[in-house]
């Protein structure tokens, strides 16, 4: 059975200023996003992927296409009648508020019975393990401990989709390590679809079900994380996605002949020039002459923790 | 002596200079302190401590009046005053630039630039022709008056506070299904009070301490105590000026501080 | 779809507008309104008991420079007049250099402090900053009055006999003028010189510059904008002064403020009181003018 779509982006086209000078940050992207799946939107910065969530939430309106949720159109409607929260990138806490009254913002601007709000906001700081810093301010946080208020206020008024922003950008390798797998087991415990952007490949590989690569506004490749790894559907996605030789050569039947005069077998269906993309843990160093080898030289060793990159 | 390691910031003398400016700026203010406390009526002879200036000034009805007057014009002025700056900062900050932007900054600002006799002989002029039109001579000229000049005053820090506030917590209430009125009243405006509250001082400083436009605008007996000090230094000056200068000054320190602890918070 | 986007910029627009028009409707009721009616007021002819006559008149501002003679009606130079205006302009240009003397040492002093003590100085300079300008005028008066602190102190040292009249001469209001007007020109300056980087003083020296240069060379052509900024705001306020030469200056030792209030009390010229109001705004709006190209110089790394 095909799973249901939450999110539906239909032809979304949006452009910042005006005229000639105008900048298409995103030129007529579609996308389904399935109920429950935790889908990445990666790309380098300035790809449009922060643009396309923006739009989700409702903090801008696109130039064209529409976005639906569960079949409905919400393309006008305004951010505060979405049933659509975000865990900003700066975390945007208040800080005039305790970390419980933070949480429980969303609730009591629903008009929430004050019950629902206490007992909502206790789950919420159990969930995210906050327990006993409630009634602290925000700005006595630690950079983890906000980002937990953030995702909990985020998740209090339990929304279709949880859009989170970069949400781990500023936070030190350890923790943000820590907070990857956090936020995975916060999805399958909550079962809410989750719309992550980042710019961090690993990121993206560990925790989506899928993703969604993108570069100058357009979507690229949707797919699963092994789809996207193995089978790169352009230059783009494949040299973004984790680390890849490019090699020159001309396709033959059953091999690429490199420019080098050297044949590597490869199951293929092209003629002509092409570009042979090799992951480097593909690569192995054997003796010269054996079967299928290519000769190559190792320059240098460049020492790097548990693994070494062979250049 | 210790040795002492070449100072790049030193200028000769200039240490020396600084010093005696503060003694030069505090010696007269202290001097006008103490001798509100002197026994005798005599501004240089040192009689021994008393408060019977104070007891004075505060049994002259003159000076009750003026003083009840310039607290009323103060208070009226700083509400009016920091009401339609506040909307000024929210409409001029956190939006695109747009056009005639300049010319709002330059009519809020204008108080600031424009002497204080021109703007009292312009308002001599204008409120004389309202007054015999409209045949009312109250309080009201002086309020509105004060309420123009106060403006600017009242508009610069609420703007500084609204300019260092970080745009994504309205749109994070608005996340939060909060309506556009809610994302004001519960995110917004607390978190802008600080501003307004120092605005609103600076404003019944200011208001409080006028005495140009004052004195022009003015209808008889509608002295405020600026200009009843004025009219009193014309005539001989017994030390109750001290007391009355003492008390304002007083006020002027104790909100000031205010302010300043106010702000200081923000950093 | 991009007319939305449109209409949503503009409506943002008006409501900017919207917000901004109780603080204009304010302004004009009771700050530049009025102004345009002094301007009307200067091209009237005066009333016998003050105000003004519905005649187009040019005599307000030939005013300002001429008067009549009392015998053959031929227009002279005011001698009256230009004496007043000359002691305003040399007054306020007095005070300006005297504020600087002592405001930039002083500035100098507070930016050079270690930071925890810098807010005390700071907040030292920031109270008479905001103390009533009268209260000032009078506490500077009550020291050098004749019977007041400054001469009790000469007649009981004995260096004088006889107090030294000090009140109600030109000396008297620039002493008082320099004394309210001081933290005018310290704040600005103190604001330059804190942004000033102390690294470019060990340049300076490192490359032989001896404490004058270092002075002359660097320091002042860097702070030269905060300069501009606090000779303008004592310039400014002292040329229009009102409370300070009626206080201390006595009747005699008027400036153009008195002048100007004169017009509107015993001297019932209230042209002549409206187009020297006129000619004082356009006086300050051009010293404000070279103020905003100065600061904008300031910025431009291009100098």
């Amino acid at each position: 059975m095909e799973p249901t779509v939450t999110i539906s982006a239909r032809h979304v086209v949006k452009a910042f200023g005006q005229g000639s000078s105008s900048i298409r940050a995103l030129d007529d992207v579609s996308v389904d996003i399935r109920r429950g799946e935790f889908f990445t939107l990666l790309g380098p910065s300035g790809c449009g992927k922060t643009t396309l969530l923006r739009l989700i939430a409702g903090f801008e309106a696109p130039t064209a296409g529409e976005i639906l949720l569960d079949g409905a159109d919400i393309t006008r409607l305004p951010p505060n009648r979405r049933p659509v929260n975000t865990v900003f990138q700066s975390y945007a806490l208040f800080p005039h508020l305790t970390v419980a009254e933070n949480i429980g913002f969303g609730l009591r601007m629903q008009r929430r019975p004050a019950a629902e709000v206490k007992a909502t906001t206790e789950r919420m700081l159990a969930l995210v393990k906050l327990d006993t810093l409630a009634g602290r301010r925000t700005s006595q946080l630690s950079g983890g401990q906000q980002q937990r208020v953030a995702l909990a206020r985020a998740l209090a008024p339990a929304p279709k989709v949880l859009l989170l922003d970069e949400p781990l950008s500023a936070l030190d390798l350890k923790l943000r390590k820590e907070m990857q797998i956090e936020l995975k087991r916060l999805q399958m415990e909550t079962g809410i679809t989750f719309i992550f952007v980042t710019h961090d490949q690993e990121e993206a590989l560990t925790m989506s079900d899928r993703i969604g690569v993108m570069s100058n506004g357009q979507l690229q490749q949707v797919g699963t994380p092994r789809e996207i790894y193995t089978t790169p559907m352009n230059r783009f996605v494949a040299g973004f996605i984790g680390e890849t030789n490019f090699l020159a050569g001309t396709a033959g039947p059953g091999a690429v002949v490199l420019q080098g005069g050297a044949r590597v077998v490869a199951e293929h269906d092209r003629t002509g020039a092409v570009t042979l993309a090799i992951r480097p843990e593909q690569v192995r160093i054997v003796p010269a002459g054996e079967d299928g080898a290519i000769p190559a030289r190792v320059r240098d060793l460049v020492y790097f923790g548990t693994t070494r990159i062979i250049i | 002596m210790a040795e002492r390691g070449f100072d790049v910031a030193r200028l000769p003398g200039f240490a020396s200079i600084a010093i005696a400016a503060f003694l030069a700026l505090y010696v007269p203010i202290l001097t006008l302190v103490l001798y509100s406390f002197n026994a005798g009526n005599s501004v240089a002879l040192w009689q021994g401590f008393s408060l019977h200036w104070y007891g004075d000034a505060w049994n002259n009805d003159a000076v009750k009046s003026a003083a009840v007057r310039s607290l009323v014009i103060a208070t009226c002025a700083s509400a009016i005053a920091t009401t339609v700056a506040t909307m000024a900062a929210l409409g001029t900050t956190r939006r695109r630039a747009f056009r005639g932007q300049t010319l709002i900054y330059v009519a809020i600002n204008q108080p600031l630039m424009v002497p204080e006799i021109v703007t009292a002989v312009a308002l001599l002029i204008v409120f004389g022709i309202v007054k015999t039109w409209t045949g009312y001579q109250g309080l009201g000229y002086l309020i509105l008056a004060h309420s123009a000049f106060c403006v600017p005053f009242a508009y610069l820090p609420i703007r500084a506070r609204l300019e260092g506030m970080d745009l994504s917590l309205e749109t994070a209430a608005a996340d939060l299904y909060a309506t556009p009125w809610q994302a004001f009243r519960r995110v917004t405006l607390p978190l802008l009070a600080p501003g307004i509250v120092a605005g609103a001082m600076l404003a019944f400083v200011i208001s409080l301490d006028d005495v140009v436009i004052t004195e022009f605008v003015k209808s008889g007996g509608q002295d405020t105590l600026p200009t009843y000090m004025l009219g009193q230094m014309r005539r001989a000056i017994t030390p109750e000026v001290n007391a009355i200068s003492t008390a304002l000054l007083a006020l002027t320190v104790l909100l000031l501080t205010a302010f300043f602890l106010l702000t200081r918070k923000r950093e | 779809m991009a007319r939305a986007a449109d209409a949503a910029r503009r409506a943002s627009d008006q409501r900017g507008w919207l917000l901004s028009l109780p603080a204009l409707i304010l302004l004009f009721l009771a700050a530049s309104g009025p102004l345009i009616v002094v301007l009307i007021y200067s091209f009237l002819s005066p009333g016998q008991y003050g105000n003004v006559v519905w005649n187009f008149s040019l005599d307000g501002w030939r005013g300002i420079l001429f008067s009549r003679d009392i015998f053959d009606d031929t227009l002279v130079l005011a001698d009256a007049h230009l004496t007043i205006f000359w002691r305003s302009v040399w007054l306020s240009v007095m005070t300006t250099v005297i504020t600087f003397a002592i405001g930039f040492p002083t500035a100098w002093f507070i930016a050079t402090r270690p930071p925890a003590q810098r807010a005390m100085w700071l907040f030292l300079i920031t109270i008479p900053f905001w103390t009533n300008l009268l209260i000032r005028t009078f506490a500077i008066n009550e020291v050098i009055r004749n019977e007041g602190l400054l001469n009790s102190l000469l007649i009981w040292t004995g260096i004088t006999e006889r107090p030294i009249q000090i009140v109600y001469t030109d000396t008297a209001v620039l002493i008082g003028m320099a004394y309210v007007y001081l933290p005018l020109m310290v704040l600005p300056l103190f604001a330059a010189i804190d942004r000033f980087d102390l690294r470019l003083l060990e340049a300076g020296y490192d490359l032989y510059a001896s404490r004058g240069q270092v002075l002359r060379r660097i320091i002042l052509p860097i702070v030269k904008p905060g300069i501009v900024a606090g000779s303008i705001l004592v310039f400014v306020p002292s040329l229009g002064a009102y409370v300070t030469p009626r206080v201390l200056g006595g009747g005699k030792n008027m400036m153009i403020g008195n002048f100007i209030e004169l017009q509107f009390t015993q001297g019932r010229n209230w042209p002549l009181g409206a187009a020297l109001s006129m000619m004082l705004l356009l006086i300050v709006m051009g010293a404000l003018l070279i103020y905003v190209r100065a600061a904008n110089r300031g910025t431009d790394p291009h100098g």
